[in-house]
């Protein structure tokens, strides 16, 4: 559609926007017949088709359930956000009605022919092409992503747990009150404190560690004169090689305070055979950072040699000619270079330590247990979700939480996505 | 003056390598090692075991006394069925992303974009909730279907970025001859996706290869497991009595994966290097 300024002197696209609040009469109007009838058809057996699920759905929703016999209330919830969608879509619809009868209205002002059926035929199977592409991808995701987030949404505000879970009992709304005991139930903002300020000194030192080993070891390999560099590199790059969940697993064999190797090989030739690994919170701490420093420098490690091999030598050339000693190349060029190259990365890689919940799980199962909390000692709040959904079944305190990571997680990604270029495009990328 | 520094700093630089190569490499060594340790645990064991044995990895390859082969088979089937649903939902959506313009494009690029930072376990009291109530707890379907779902967002980012570099102009042209949207789709913009295709297909089939806690949440009997899960529960039933048949199972997951992977690493960091940048 080419840009117009003159003025019309027909009003049909407001007429026929106003028409369309009963769907198919702006067409009837715009005299696209068959159009008119095929909208108003499809709202009625809509409405038709779905008001007792429309009424019970958001009946169920709203009161989740009222005698305990009968119903069940995550049912409910869940029929209810079904109930949800359907009326977004429906909505979608009677949206994308009211513009058609303003688009072809504004056509009509503007003296150009309405579409024939022939055109509109041809218009709704090319137009149509990519919404049929995308159907199969799009429903899977509203299904098994955005349903379950959704439901986690909802469920933060109820007090579904242990005594209040079907079929014995009923689910009820508490508003806020899940977020506001977090805060004020001692034992919950305790735990909640300390396995956030963990998960805050575990994400950054633990991902910190591997970054800057990675930087380290590939601007090391990428000196001239290293014999054996292709099987060193490849040496390097052997923990990420290996399935992560294996190397755990390992790791936790190897520190076991029975027959582990690190205490009964290695530290005992220094005479420090009983380190409590796994029995005391601040030696799994540490080692449970060693351990990711293990797995995740080798990617990092990876990439930074992609980057460090397009940097060109005439910059290392000009340093010398000024007789810059080697930290000062590697502050002032290669760093710099490095950084401003993988940033963004750097920057996932921040976020999936913050979600790491293999790594804190397998190791030692977020403990061991402290006194005076309801999370491990090394529990993050991934993991720390996951203990009080499949042990203690402290549900909508769980998702409660699950909604303060999420909006952690989103506000770190939001902030890095704005400054990056491709966000700022009308395209985006 | 200039060589002696020299030589020190490549003396420091090996001392650092060889220091590495060991931190590395001990870990895998002591763990096969252990493979082949003829007892269960490994009281009184040394890292090389004198009298080896192959009895643990014959152990695993009896259907009699574990169901070792089992989880290798679920995790296979699981993961090539989740990459050949994602590759083909991540193609059609990433083609209409990328060659169309249409009313709702821009909103459901936002969307995705913002599915893709939050990780698919954070919902895991809904996936379990969901899965008890539609009777899908405990199959490898449900499993699928998260995995394929959550593989959705970003690979079809990237998947767009790199469609995107790809000139209309083909499209027209071929259009001009005739061609119809599938026709294009199908016979010229997917061939020459290719490489990209490649990447996505070892993404998601590596990512629930690794996965593991969707697995321990959806999976309830031990015929259903994967790998992931039955190591895990191999180790954490009887912690050390089972030692060296864990360490033995560890070795046959880690050979092949680290043989695949390493051939083809390069295809792992371009693709996480474009989803970074680009995403």
């Amino acid at each position: 559609m080419g840009e117009q300024e003159r003025q019309p002197t027909t009003n049909h696209r407001k007429i026929a926007l106003a028409l369309s609040v009963i769907p198919g009469l702006g067409q009837f109007y715009n005299k696209q017949w068959l159009k008119g009838a095929g909208f108003f058809i499809l709202i009625a057996s809509f409405f038709i088709a779905f008001s007792d699920l429309l009424q019970f759905g958001f009946w169920g929703l709203f009161t989740l359930g009222t005698d305990p016999t009968y119903d069940h209330s995550i049912v409910l919830l869940v029929e209810g956000i079904l109930t949800l969608i359907i009326t977004i879509l429906g909505a979608a619809f009677y949206g994308f009605n009211l513009r058609d009868a303003f688009k072809v209205g504004k056509q009509r002002d503007f003296n150009e022919a309405p579409n024939s059926i022939r055109a509109q035929y041809q218009n709704l199977i090319g137009g149509g092409f990519p919404y049929l592409m995308m159907t199969p991808g799009f429903l899977l995701l509203v299904f098994v992503v955005i349903f379950p987030i959704l439901f986690v949404i909802l469920l933060s505000f109820t007090n579904y747990d242990l005594y209040h879970s079907p079929p014995a009992s009923l689910v009820d709304w508490v508003g806020i009150q899940n977020f506001i005991d977090i805060f004020q139930i001692p034992i919950w903002r305790e735990t909640f404190f300390s396995v956030l300020a963990w998960t805050i000194i575990w994400t950054f030192g633990a991902t910190t560690l591997q970054i800057a080993l990675g930087i380290f070891l590939a601007v090391l390999m990428n000196q001239k004169g290293i014999i054996l560099q292709k099987t060193i590199r490849t040496i390097f790059i052997l923990p990420w090689a290996v399935p992560a969940f294996v190397s755990i697993l390992v790791f936790a064999g190897m520190f076991n305070e029975t027959f582990g190797t690190i205490n009964r090989d290695i530290l005992a030739v220094f005479g420090l055979g009983d380190i409590p690994w796994l029995t005391n919170p601040t030696y799994t701490k540490i080692a449970l950072i060693l351990i990711q420093t293990w797995l995740g420098f080798p990617f990092i490690f990876a990439m930074v040699t992609g980057v460090l091999q397009s940097i060109p030598n005439e910059l290392y050339e000009a340093a010398d000619v000024d007789g810059a000693s080697i930290f000062q190349k590697f502050r002032g060029i290669t760093l710099p270079l490095v950084l401003y190259a993988t940033a963004p990365i750097l920057i996932t890689q921040y976020t999936f330590n913050f979600n790491n919940f293999n790594v804190i799980f397998l190791f030692n199962g977020g403990g061991p247990a402290v006194p005076d909390q309801n999370a491990g000692g090394t529990d993050i709040l991934i993991s720390w979700i996951y203990s009080l959904t499949m042990t203690s079944a402290q549900y909508g305190k769980a998702a409660a939480i699950t909604m303060i990571l999420s909006l952690i997680v989103i506000s770190v990604a939001l902030w890095q996505f704005r400054r990056t270029k491709s966000f700022q495009e009308e395209d985006m990328m | 003056m200039r060589n002696k520094n020299r030589i020190i700093q490549l003396t420091f630089s090996y001392a650092v390598i060889l220091a590495m190569i060991v931190i590395i490499l001990y870990p895998i060594l002591w763990i096969v090692g252990s493979s082949f340790n003829p007892g269960n645990s490994l009281s009184g064991s040394s890292i090389i075991p004198k009298d080896a044995t192959l009895k643990h990895y014959k152990e695993l390859f009896d259907p009699q006394q574990s169901d070792y082969l089992i989880w290798y088979w679920n995790t296979i089937k699981i993961c090539i069925l989740t990459m050949v649903f994602s590759v083909a939902l991540v193609c059609m959506t990433a083609y209409s992303f990328s060659r169309f313009r249409f009313v709702g494009r821009k909103n459901g690029l936002m969307t995705f974009l913002i599915l893709q930072m939050i990780p698919n376990f954070a919902a895991l009291i809904a996936i379990y909730a969901l899965a008890n109530l539609t009777g899908l707890l405990d199959t490898h379907l449900a499993l699928i279907l998260v995995y394929t779902g959550g593989a959705i967002p970003m690979n079809t980012y990237l998947m767009k970025g790199y469609l995107d570099t790809i000139p209309k102009e083909l499209d027209e042209s071929a259009r001009m001859d005739g061609a119809g949207n599938l026709r294009i789709f199908w016979q010229i913009v997917m061939p020459l996706a290719k490489p990209m295709i490649a990447v996505i297909s070892l993404f998601t089939f590596i990512t629930p290869f690794t996965d593991f806690i969707l697995a321990r949440i959806l999976l309830r009997t031990e015929e259903k497991f994967t790998l992931a899960v039955g190591l895990y529960e191999l180790i954490a039933d009887q912690f050390g009595n089972e030692f060296t048949l864990f360490a033995a199972g560890s070795v046959l997951i880690a050979l092949p994966i680290s043989l695949l992977f390493l051939s083809l690493q390069k295809y792992f960091v371009s693709g996480l290097t474009a989803g970074g940048t680009k995403g």
